[in-house]
């Protein structure tokens, strides 16, 4: 019998603008980029200049302070220009694609004849620990470290976010050879989250230990799986994958090729053409728009809960499956906080009507409905809490940078996305996500 | 609409970064957010909001004080002619109420809201809607006759050394209107208690007995009233409190849109109930106890403020536990107290206002000891894992 994880406290948040399971091709990018800032804490080192001529996997750079992760190029062609922020920060690296995509050839490897260390530093040194993050601190995954357990959840219950089982469901070979790889990099198990209710073939692979999971968001969340299976202690380490990129790390051991690729579900109340789309990682945004102009929208590159903002002009992020249009929200609404008015503009309150059609789509705009105020309402912040954590206490501590509360609090088993439903449905409209971003800083700064 | 947009953008422009009025912001904001949800759109974090906010949950325990507040007024009429044996209809009683109850909502908003512009001005932080809530309660809790400077006094020792000494909205240990009403009992006990405060220009006539119930039990003299009174409220006592009925109505109100919390107002009954219970049980132990140990205890939950503090008082979710487990200790506790004190000590007969207060106080202990054990079950875990692993 498969392990089982039942949510009780989330939201089930039905919005308009999903996304059709139809899978095509994206016009080909002329540029793509890699944003270093999307990898968290680290500083990057250049190993290449503007102009060098790369092949897809070709190394770009490796991070300052821990020098055996590596990070590679996603395509073939040129390095055009390196994008420099304050303090001559790295922040974009644009390569021009070549016609054709050549690869670097890293040779085949078959995982589970290998020894661990040979897959470590295989993983590690080719480019492929960029797909690796860790808890604590939900920052990328230390090449020294080995974790107690690996953790992937290919249940997304993020409202509009992409189906993780469509996306893999023609790659499922290398989605194996993936988790293959992951065994090798810990002494515990490799858990996968999946859908209670899927038919799937997820839930016939080997070498994972399968977890059945089942409510509302944040159900399909990495870090509910971790809380429920394997709570984190302090000085432990858990690493986490993204699913697609479990199968780029198994394409790559499997054909010796890094092979970039990036399904994005197009979604939200404002995207004409909502599809799957096949692209590269760091493709152009305006590459998935379908020619549509997203004047008046907001463009993220992510879900509507944790993505961030991006330009027609910018490029996905390196995470992301998602590219989520929703008009922008900047528009007066007289006497809005009026008890009961508005009912299409959802609310989890019942100060409004929308929880009698829980059934109901919603359109949803950026409007902050509201304005930022002190914390007053108490027990709602619980309500879309399923991790055994208070969060208005921890919240407070992250704000008052209180190290040692912070850490009794449980800070060490949180990332910000666990509370991105605090952000949405909070009366004060806090910040929560931010808030526990710079408390997680702090304690990399302080603990380490 | 966009006519009166249109016009306050006019008007709000010499308050935009920049210009000279800007210091000024919150206080014309406050004004402009009162009209309009404002075009902010999110910058951070999620990109998508509920449409909840401050300002719709406290007009929500506005509109839960309404049925008590109306009926307060016409009570006060009622009180005031009645006692006096004069004639009159339900409009001339709701008149005489309102004549003398809307100047004391008038001077408890004018002098609230003064300060926390003042305070939002001089912090750069926007107007928080707390106050609208705070200053309707002030002179509901208050008796009728008192002098429209003590309201004004109340208020500003309220908001001064009750909220803002601590920070403002969000961070006070004590409701701001209990410490209103609890400043002016110290400071002016002879227009806060006795028996000519709760009918309105009761001083004026010697005849009148104006004692609220739990003042005629203290003093040993008998209460002409039924439990059926004490349910509807035709009773004296302070201005909105002493309908249970319409403080039920505003309960129901707050339980089911969850802006205040049932477990503080469920718990806080139990316990009332529970030390009436005891108490009226007194004489099968051989203790004999006084008139209000042996007061019925129903009739305990219906008389005085315990109804109205429990339910928009002991809820005011800053100065109440804020866990859920905290919540049930603290309404329990509450309730227990709120009689124990109104029974036992004969100085204060009504409890209720007291017992928040010291709870308001303990609170902050009450979440400690339960997040405690949210703490220890992880240090547990810790250890244990050490204990395998070495």
């Amino acid at each position: 019998m498969p392990k089982s994880v039942k949510v009780k406290r989330g939201l089930r948040l039905n919005l308009k603008g999903e996304t059709e399971k139809i899978l095509v091709e994206a016009p080909k990018s002329k540029i793509y980029t890699i944003k270093p800032p999307n990898f968290h804490s680290i500083v990057p080192k250049m190993v290449v200049k503007e102009g060098a001529k790369l092949k897809a996997g070709d190394e770009l750079f490796f991070s300052k302070y821990s020098e055996k992760t590596r990070f590679v190029s996603p395509v073939s062609g040129t390095l055009v220009e390196i994008v420099r922020g304050a303090k001559r920060r790295v922040m974009e690296l644009r390569i021009e694609a070549d016609a054709e995509i050549t690869y670097k050839d890293f040779g085949k490897m078959n995982p589970l004849s290998a020894s661990k260390e040979e897959v470590k530093e295989r993983v590690f040194s080719t480019g492929l620990g960029a797909f690796i993050q860790q808890r604590p601190y939900d920052i990328l995954a230390n090449a020294e470290d080995t974790p107690k357990a690996i953790f992937i959840s290919a249940h997304n219950t993020a409202p509009l976010g992409a189906s993780y089982e469509f996306i893999l469901n023609s790659k499922m070979k290398y989605f194996q050879e993936g988790l293959n790889v992951l065994t090798q990099l810990t002494e515990g198990k490799v858990y996968l989250g999946v859908d209670a209710d899927s038919t799937s073939d997820l839930k016939s692979l080997d070498n994972v230990e399968l977890v059945e999971v089942s409510g509302p968001h944040p159900a399909g969340l990495v870090g509910t799986l971790v809380s429920q299976i394997d709570p984190m202690n302090q000085g432990e380490r858990v690493w986490t994958v993204r699913p697609e990129d479990v199968a780029i790390i198994g394409e790559q051991f499997a054909t010796g090729k890094f092979n970039a690729e990036r399904t994005i579900a197009v979604a939200g109340n404002a995207a004409e053409e909502r599809k799957y789309f096949k692209t590269l990682i760091g493709a152009e945004v305006k590459t998935l728009l379908s020619g549509q102009n997203p004047d008046g929208c907001r463009l993220i590159s992510g879900d509507v809960l944790t993505g961030t903002k991006v330009d027609e002009a910018g490029y996905i992020d390196y995470y992301a499956n998602e590219l989520t249009i929703i008009p922008e929200g900047n528009h007066y609404r007289m006497f809005g906080w009026l008890p009961f008015k508005d009912k299409d503009i959802h609310s989890m309150s019942k100060t409004s009507l929308s929880w009698l059609f829980p059934n109901k789509k919603y359109d949803v705009t950026t409007n902050l409905n509201g304005e930022e105020r002190a914390l007053v309402v108490t027990g709602e912040m619980e309500e879309v809490m399923p991790l055994d954590i208070y969060p208005m206490q921890l919240i407070k501590a992250c704000m008052a940078g209180d190290i040692e509360k912070m850490e009794s609090l449980g800070i060490y088993e949180v990332a910000p996305e666990d509370f991105a439903l605090i952000d949405y449905t909070n009366t004060s409209k806090i910040e929560a996500q931010e808030i526990i971003r710079q408390g997680l800083d702090l304690m990399i700064t302080e603990v380490g | 609409m966009s006519f009166i947009r249109k016009k306050l953008d006019e008007i709000k422009a010499p308050f935009e970064p920049g210009n000279k009025l800007e210091k000024y912001r919150p206080a014309i904001n406050a004004l402009d957010t009162f009209l309009f949800v404002p075009n902010h759109t999110t910058k951070k974090g999620a990109h998508i909001r509920d449409a909840v906010d401050l300002k719709r949950t406290m007009i929500t325990v506005v509109i839960a004080l309404i049925p008590a507040l109306l009926f307060g007024i016409w009570n006060t009429g009622y009180q005031h002619f009645s006692q006096l044996g004069e004639e009159f209809g339900i409009m001339e009683a709701f008149m005489h109420g309102a004549w003398k109850v809307i100047p004391m909502i008038a001077v408890s908003y004018a002098v609230g809201l003064g300060i926390e512009f003042v305070y939002a001005i001089k912090r750069g932080h926007e107007v928080n809607e707390g106050y609208l809530v705070t200053g309707l309660l002030i002179p509901m809790i208050m008796p009728v006759d008192i002098p429209l400077w003590m309201v004004a006094l109340s208020v500003i020792f309220a908001v001064l050394i009750g909220k803002e000494a601590f920070g403002g909205t969000g961070m006070n240990i004590l409701n701001p209107a209990l410490t209103a009403r609890a400043f002016a009992f110290f400071a002016y006990p002879t227009y806060m208690s006795g028996n000519e405060v709760w009918v309105s220009e009761a001083g004026a006539v010697d005849s009148i007995s104006g004692e609220t119930i739990l003042g005629k039990l203290a003093a040993g003299t008998e209460v002409p009233f039924e439990s059926i009174h004490m349910f509807t409220g035709v009773i004296p006592g302070s201005i909105a409190e002493t309908s249970t009925l319409c403080v039920l109505a505003g309960a129901l109100i707050l339980m089911l849109t969850k802006v205040a919390d049932w477990r503080i107002i469920v718990s806080g009954i139990i316990g009332a109930a529970a030390m009436g219970l005891l108490l009226n049980a007194l004489p099968s132990f051989g203790v004999d106890g006084n008139d209000l140990t042996n007061f019925e205890w129903y009739n305990h939950l219906l008389v005085g403020g315990f109804a109205f503090g429990i339910v928009f008082m002991a809820t005011d979710p800053v100065s109440a536990a804020q866990t859920m487990k905290g919540k049930w200790i603290y309404g329990l506790l509450i309730g227990l107290l709120a009689i124990l004190i109104r029974t036992l000590n004969p100085a204060y007969p009504e409890g209720i206002m007291l017992s928040i207060l010291l709870m308001n106080v303990f609170a902050p202990t009450i979440d400690h000891y339960v997040i405690e054990g949210n703490v220890k079950r992880r240090k547990k875990r810790l250890q244990t894992k050490t204990v395998k692993t070495s």
